[in-house]
C-alpha cells in the first residue's frame, strides 16, 4: 500500500457540485516531482474547479487530497501554500505600484520585520538565473511586460518554497516568444524536481512540454497519457468525445471587390499614459475582406482598434466609414452605423459582470429596441435567439449574471450580440485568445461567414496561423505604424517576423 | 417567492440585531452619564411611537431624509459618490425661495409647481457642477460635492443677512415668511406637509427608473463596468452629469420641503445635517428602496430620541450623534463578512 516514492500531490475521487452542475466528478490525479503534467479540456470541462480544489479555494464535496502520501485538507490558499502548493493565476496577483522585490517580499511567509533588500535581491537573482526567470528586482511591476510579470509570480512561489506549481492557462496572456520562454522555465523547474500542473487547451503547447497528460471532459477524467503516447487527434477526440472534423478553412474564395467600408488616411493619435502612439496610418477594409493585423504585443493594436471604434479622437488624418467622414463620430454612432467589436477579454471590455445575461445582450444594441422608456425585451430576445441559432450556439439561460458563464460561453454571448444586426465592420481584437479549440474554430468560422456575406473584418491577432488562415491581406503593426503589407499567400514567416520585431526587413 | 421572503426576513433580523447591539452599547454611555437607559428608551419609544405628536414629528423628520438618501443612492448606482446632499438641499431651498420672493403674487396653483421645480433645479444645478468636472475628468466628484457643502449655506446666509432679511427680527437672521401660496399644504391638519408625497414618489420613481427602464439599465451598466459601458456606446459622460443632477435635484426638493413645509421661511439652520444623514441611510440600505424607507424611519426615530433625551434627561441633543456613530461602527465592523452594499 505504501508507495516508496509517493507523488507530491494526489487527488483521489475529488467531487464538487455547483447547484445542478457536477463540475468535478470523482477526479484522480497524480502530480509527481520532476514532471510537467498537462491538464487539457474544453471550456467548462472542470479544469478551473479542480485547480481551485487543489489550491484550497473551495472544498470538495467528496474525495481526498494527499500531499506526499499524507492526507491533507487545505481550507484556504494559505493552507495550500503551507503545504508547498502554489498557483499562478491568469490574472496576476501583483501590486503594480510596488517593485518586483517588494511584491515578492510581501508573499514570503518568513518576512522579517525589517526588510533586508540586499539579501532578498540576491535570492531573486539566484533563482532567476537557475530557472530562467531574470527580472530586475528594483523595477516597479507596472513597468513590466506581461511575460515579466508572470516571471515574478513564479519567482514568488519558488522563493516561498512551493514544490507543486499550478499554472492556470499561463500562455493565454503571452505572446508566442514569451510562451516559448515559459516552457524553458518549465524545463528548468522540472529538472530541479518541481511538480508542474499546466492547465491549457492549446494542443501544440501540450505536445511541446508535457510529460503526462490528463484530459477532462464534463467534469470527469476522460483519459490520461504519458508523453510520447499521445497524438493530437486522439487528444482532440478525448476532449470533445468525438473526432473534430478537419473542416476546410472558410475564407478561401477571393474577396468581393466592393467600395471600402473603412478607410484611414494618415491617421494619428498621441499616446495616453503607457500606451503606444499611432502615426501615419493608411488602412482600408473592403467589403467582403478580412484584413489581418499582426504585431508583437504593445505595438498599438488596442489603440488602433479604439481609434477606429471612435473611443479616441484622431489627432491628425481622416477616418471614413462607408464613404462618410467618420473622423469625429462617437463610438455610439460608429456602432449604430454598423460597427461591431469582439474583444479579447469580454468580461472586462464588453460585458457588465453583475448584470444578467439578458441585460448584457441588450446593452450595446443602441436604439434598436427602444420602446418608450422601456426596452422591447421580447423583440430583443428573439433577435438574439436568432443570432445564437445562426451561429449554431445554444441560447444560454438569460437570468443568471453573465459572470457565471464560462469563458467560451461568454465569448459566444458577446459574438451573438455583436453579430445580431448584420454589422458592416467587425473589429476583432484577439477574439480567440483563451478559447478552447472548438470555440476558437467557431469564432473563425463566423468571421469567415461575415466576410462571405459582404462584411469587412479587421482581425487583430497574435496567432500567426489564425491570421494566415483568415486574412485576405496582412498588415504588420510595429511601434504604432504599419510596417508592411502583404496580400494573401504573399507572405512568409521570415519577413513578417522581422517586421513584427524590428519594423524592417534586413537587406540581402 | 418563498426564497425572497426568507431573504427579506433574514435582512430584517440583521437590521434588528444591529439596532439592538447599538442600543446596548449606547446604554453603557447613558449609564456613564448617570442616566437610566431603560427609562430613556421607554420615553423615546413612548413619545415617538406611542403618541400622535411624536409620530407626526417622526414623519416630518423622515421626509427630507428619504429625499437626501435617494440623492445619494441614485448616483451611487453609477459608481458616483455624492457627499454633497447638504449643499444641494440648501441650494434647492434657496432657489425655491427666490421664486417665492420674486413672484409673490402668483396664485397657489402656479406658485406650488414653480417652487417645486425651482427647488429641484437649485439642487440639480449645484450637483451638475461636480458632475461636469467629473465627466471632463478634471475633479473627483466626491471632493467637489463635499466642498460645495461649505459654499451653499454661505450663499443662503448672504441672502438672509442681506437682501431677504426680515424686518423686525433683527436678533435672528431669517427671511420673512413666504406668501401663503408658496407654503406646502399640511396634511391631516398636522405638521406633516405635502413634501412627504414628493419624497415617497421620488423613492418609487427611483426604483422604477433604475430597475424598469432602459435608462436604468444604462446607468447600472456604467456602475457595473464603466469600460464596457463606454465600449458599448453608452454615453457615459452624459449620464454622469445627469445622474448627479437628478440626485442633487432630489436633495434640493428636501430643502424646498423644509423651507416651505416646515419653517415657512428661509433660515440658516434649515437642516441639522439631513444631507449627511441621507448619505448614511443610503449607504446602510445598500441603495435598496425598501431599505431606504426602513433606514430613514430608523434615523428619524434616533433623531427624535435626541429631542426626548434633551427634554426628559437633560442631555444635550448631540448625544444622538454618539448613537449614530455607534450604529455606524457596528455596521462597519460586520460589513466584511456580509459583503458589499448590495
Amino acid at each position: 500500500m505504501t508507495d516508496p516514492d509517493p507523488p507530491l500531490l494526489q487527488a483521489r475521487g475529488l467531487t464538487k457540485r455547483y447547484g445542478p452542475v457536477l463540475a468535478n466528478d470523482g477526479i484522480d490525479l497524480d502530480l509527481r516531482g520532476g514532471e510537467v503534467h498537462a491538464l487539457l479540456g474544453e471550456n467548462g470541462a472542470g479544469k478551473s474547479t479542480l485547480s481551485k480544489l487543489l489550491y484550497g479555494f473551495t472544498r470538495p464535496d467528496a474525495g481526498r487530497i494527499l500531499c506526499e502520501g499524507r492526507e491533507v485538507a487545505p481550507r484556504s490558499p494559505a493552507d495550500a501554500r503551507g503545504l508547498g502548493i502554489g498557483m499562478v493565476f491568469q490574472n496576476f496577483m501583483l501590486i503594480p505600484a510596488l517593485s518586483v522585490l517588494e511584491n515578492i517580499a510581501l508573499f514570503l511567509p518568513d518576512l522579517p520585520a525589517v526588510l533586508r533588500p540586499g539579501a532578498l535581491a540576491r535570492r531573486i537573482g539566484e533563482a532567476g538565473a537557475r530557472f530562467g526567470l531574470q527580472v530586475d528586482p528594483g523595477a516597479p511591476v507596472r513597468q513590466l511586460s506581461v511575460g515579466d510579470r508572470q516571471k515574478v509570480e513564479i519567482l514568488k512561489l519558488v522563493l516561498a518554497r512551493a514544490r507543486v506549481l499550478i499554472f492556470d492557462e499561463p500562455t493565454k496572456v503571452l505572446a508566442p516568444h514569451e510562451a516559448a520562454a515559459l516552457f524553458e522555465v518549465f524545463r528548468a523547474l522540472r529538472a530541479e524536481g518541481y511538480a508542474i500542473l499546466f492547465i491549457t487547451h492549446k494542443l501544440p503547447e501540450v505536445m511541446a512540454c508535457a510529460d503526462r497528460i490528463t484530459v477532462l471532459r464534463q467534469g470527469r477524467v476522460a483519459g490520461g497519457f504519458a508523453s510520447g503516447q499521445a497524438d493530437p487527434a486522439a487528444l482532440v477526440a478525448l476532449m470533445f468525445g468525438e473526432p473534430l472534423a478537419d473542416r476546410p478553412s472558410p475564407a478561401t474564395g477571393s474577396p468581393a471587390h466592393g467600395p471600402p467600408i473603412l478607410e484611414l488616411h494618415g491617421a494619428a493619435a498621441p499616446a495616453v499614459g503607457s500606451e503606444t502612439a499611432l502615426r501615419d496610418l493608411d488602412l482600408a477594409v473592403g467589403a467582403g475582406e478580412i484584413v489581418g493585423v499582426a504585431g508583437v504585443s504593445g505595438s498599438g493594436q488596442k489603440e488602433l482598434g479604439d481609434l477606429i471604434l471612435g473611443l479616441r479622437p484622431l489627432a491628425a488624418g481622416r477616418k471614413t466609414f462607408r464613404g462618410e467622414d467618420a473622423s469625429r463620430w462617437s463610438i455610439g454612432r460608429m456602432r449604430a452605423a454598423g460597427t461591431a467589436f469582439v474583444p479579447e477579454d469580454p468580461l472586462a471590455m464588453a460585458a457588465v459582470p453583475g448584470l444578467s445575461v439578458r441585460e448584457n445582450l441588450a446593452l450595446g444594441t443602441g436604439r434598436r429596441y427602444f420602446k418608450g422608456p422601456r426596452l422591447d425585451w421580447p423583440a430583443m430576445e428573439a433577435a438574439m435567439a436568432a443570432s445564437f441559432g445562426a451561429m449554431g450556439f445554444p441560447v444560454p439561460r438569460l437570468d443568471p449574471p453573465i459572470a457565471a458563464l464560462s469563458g467560451g460561453n461568454l465569448q459566444r454571448a458577446v459574438l451573438a450580440r455583436e453579430l445580431a444586426h448584420d454589422p458592416h465592420l467587425i473589429i476583432a481584437l484577439y477574439p480567440t485568445r483563451g478559447l478552447d479549440v472548438r470555440s476558437a474554430r467557431a469564432v473563425r468560422d463566423l468571421l469567415g461567414r461575415v466576410r462571405a456575406e459582404g462584411g469587412g473584418v479587421l482581425l487583430i491577432s497574435e496567432d500567426l496561423d489564425e491570421l494566415a488562415e483568415l486574412s485576405d491581406r496582412l498588415l504588420v503593426l510595429y511601434a504604432g505604424r504599419i510596417a508592411g503589407e502583404f496580400p494573401r499567400g504573399g507572405w512568409q514567416a521570415g519577413p513578417v517576423g522581422h517586421l513584427m520585431t524590428s519594423g524592417a526587413v534586413p537587406h540581402g | 417567492m418563498v426564497e425572497t421572503l426568507a431573504r427579506a426576513g433574514r435582512a430584517l433580523l440583521r437590521h434588528a440585531l444591529v439596532a439592538a447591539a447599538a442600543l446596548a452599547m449606547f446604554a453603557v454611555i447613558l449609564l456613564l452619564a448617570h442616566k437610566d437607559p431603560l427609562k430613556a428608551y421607554l420615553d423615546t419609544f413612548r413619545f415617538a411611537l406611542g403618541s400622535a405628536d411624536g409620530f407626526v414629528e417622526l414623519v416630518v423628520r423622515m421626509t427630507p431624509l428619504l429625499l437626501t438618501a435617494v440623492a445619494v443612492a441614485l448616483p451611487a448606482r453609477l459608481g458616483l459618490i455624492n457627499v454633497g446632499g447638504e449643499g444641494q438641499l440648501y441650494m434647492g431651498a434657496w432657489l425655491a425661495s427666490a421664486g417665492a420672493f420674486l413672484l409673490p403674487g402668483l396664485p397657489a396653483g402656479l406658485m406650488l409647481p414653480l417652487v417645486i421645480v425651482l427647488g429641484f433645479l437649485g439642487g440639480a444645478l449645484w450637483a451638475a457642477l461636480p458632475g461636469l468636472l467629473r465627466a471632463a475628468r478634471l475633479v473627483n466628484e466626491t471632493i467637489a460635492t463635499l466642498l460645495l457643502n461649505y459654499v451653499a449655506p454661505l450663499i443662503v446666509s448672504y441672502f438672509i443677512f442681506g437682501p431677504w432679511r426680515a424686518k423686525g427680527s433683527s436678533a435672528y437672521p431669517q427671511s420673512p415668511l413666504y406668501p401663503d401660496a408658496a407654503t406646502l399644504p399640511a396634511l391631516f391638519g398636522t405638521r406633516i406637509h405635502a413634501g412627504l408625497f414628493i419624497a415617497l414618489l421620488a423613492l418609487l420613481l427611483y426604483w422604477l427608473l433604475l430597475e424598469k427602464t432602459r435608462w436604468g439599465l444604462e446607468m447600472r451598466a456604467i456602475g457595473g463596468n464603466p469600460e464596457a459601458a463606454q465600449r458599448l456606446g453608452i454615453p457615459v459622460a452624459g449620464w454622469i452629469v445627469l445622474a448627479l443632477a437628478l440626485g442633487g435635484g432630489l436633495a434640493g426638493l428636501a430643502g424646498m420641503g423644509e423651507a416651505m413645509g416646515v419653517h415657512g421661511r428661509l433660515r440658516q439652520g434649515l437642516s441639522p445635517g439631513f444631507g449627511f444623514t441621507g448619505f448614511l441611510i443610503s449607504w446602510l440600505a445598500g441603495g435598496r428602496p425598501l431599505g431606504i424607507l426602513v433606514m430613514a424611519f430608523l434615523f428619524a426615530l434616533i433623531t427624535s430620541a435626541g429631542d426626548t433625551l434633551q427634554i426628559t434627561q437633560g442631555l444635550p441633543f448631540a448625544v444622538v450623534n454618539i448613537l449614530l456613530a455607534v450604529i455606524l461602527f457596528i455596521v462597519l465592523a460586520r460589513r466584511p463578512a456580509a459583503g458589499g452594499g448590495r
